[in-house]
């Protein structure tokens, strides 16, 4: 009898774990569809009571009390002398005569939703502030910073032409996309620096909690604010400076900014993302 | 009895004249940050490094730039140790990451 029951738990555990790495083998192909829908189904069984639309609103979403805050700020935000500088700097011509409209398509305008993008010409993907400072160089312009300043201001502009437009990230079907895309999500999951977290230990595991005094933000919508006014910053940032302020706050050295794991991170979290509205600029406690 | 006390005597004045603990030496010093030096730059081959690594590193090299290399030394073994780690930590999450992978 005993051996009996032995033999069939023994079956039962192997059974089960020829499932598990049967799962495992399935999910090593990559699907960003089913990522992206995978991803967006835990976010609305984490949090039932939040509209789809509303995960845009990151920590706000997360808690009452600082949501009322927040809408309360909203009426003198605090972008908002980063957008007027925004629009004066996109409007403003080079040396040479032309401006950010001649870079992009549609003028810049209500274009924000489509970035990043895999530029199949580059072989790589180019994000919103990459874009910016390419149109610089290439007008002969000195580049941004891309951690703030005029950076976090004219992505602000751009971003806010196209506040309620659904992020619409495409990877096309071309290797390397898929390949950015993967090192983004892998990236994204990967544990790192002294206090060995990942994106996905706060903004996956723990959204809604907090991290001393702050709420974290759902990974679901994380970038769709950006650039925000950050009041820990006293002061603009961009999704660069997000990146390497992370790194350096689980105690990782931050590469550069603009470095292709972070495009890549971008491409993968803008990717899930997409059918929530851009709401940037925004401000963030 | 009398035996025992020159057995004891000896043995006291064996250990007193045992030299103290060696204090470390510039060289020994230059060898231990080398060593942690080089594991901090395999860490950032990685592109891994850890901030704490890179403070630890300073600290050796403060150390020894004051003359206290006994301080110089242990911050530089330390520094080698969190590099190692930082190694391990990205080797194990080249598979480790699928854990939190949402499917």
């Amino acid at each position: 009898m005993r051996s009996v029951f032995g033999s069939t738990f023994g079956l039962v555990i192997a059974a089960l774990l020829m499932g598990a790495t049967h799962s495992a083998a399935a999910t090593d192909t990559p699907n960003p569809a089913a990522d992206a829908k995978a991803f967006q189904k835990f976010f609305a069984d984490k949090f039932p009571k939040v509209k789809f639309e509303d995960f845009v609103n990151g920590p706000y979403s997360m808690d009452a009390g600082l949501y009322k805050q927040w809408k309360e700020k909203e009426e003198f935000p605090p972008y908002e002398f980063a957008l007027d500088m925004g629009k004066e700097l996109f409007a403003k011509p080079f040396k040479n005569g032309k401006t950010f409209a001649d870079c992009f398509p549609n003028k810049g305008i209500g274009i924000r939703q489509n970035y990043p993008y895999f530029d199949e010409k580059q072989g790589k993907v180019v994000t919103l502030e990459l874009a910016v400072n390419q149109c610089l160089e290439s007008n002969g312009e000195k580049p941004y910073s891309y951690t703030k300043d005029e950076m976090a201001a004219v992505t602000a502009y751009m971003a806010f032409t196209s506040r309620g437009k659904p992020f619409d990230i495409k990877i096309p079907n071309d290797p390397r996309a898929l390949e950015a895309y993967e090192n983004g999500k892998k990236y994204f999951y990967t544990r790192r620096g002294q206090l060995n977290f990942s994106c996905a230990s706060c903004h996956v595991q723990s959204p809604g909690e907090r991290i001393r005094a702050e709420v974290l933000a759902p990974a679901l919508g994380i970038l769709n604010a950006m650039p925000i006014y950050r009041s820990e910053w006293g002061g603009m940032g961009t999704t660069s400076r997000r990146f390497t302020s992370c790194n350096s706050q689980v105690r990782g050295v931050p590469l550069k900014p603009q470095d292709d794991e972070y495009r890549d991170l971008e491409y993968y979290l803008s990717y899930v993302s997409n059918g929530l509205p851009i709401s940037g600029p925004g401000a963030r406690p | 009895m009398r035996t025992f006390i020159l057995a004891l005597t000896a043995i006291l004045l064996t250990g007193a004249a045992m030299p103290a603990f060696a204090a470390s030496t510039e060289a020994d010093f230059k060898t231990a940050y080398a060593a942690a030096e080089a594991a901090n730059n395999e860490a950032g081959k990685l592109r891994n490094q850890w901030t704490t690594t890179v403070s630890a590193l300073a600290a050796a090299k403060k150390a020894a730039e004051a003359g206290d290399f006994d301080k110089a030394v242990a911050a530089s073994k330390h520094a080698e140790e969190l590099a190692k780690a930082s190694i391990h930590q990205t080797l194990e999450q080249k598979d480790g990451w699928k854990q939190m992978d949402i499917r």
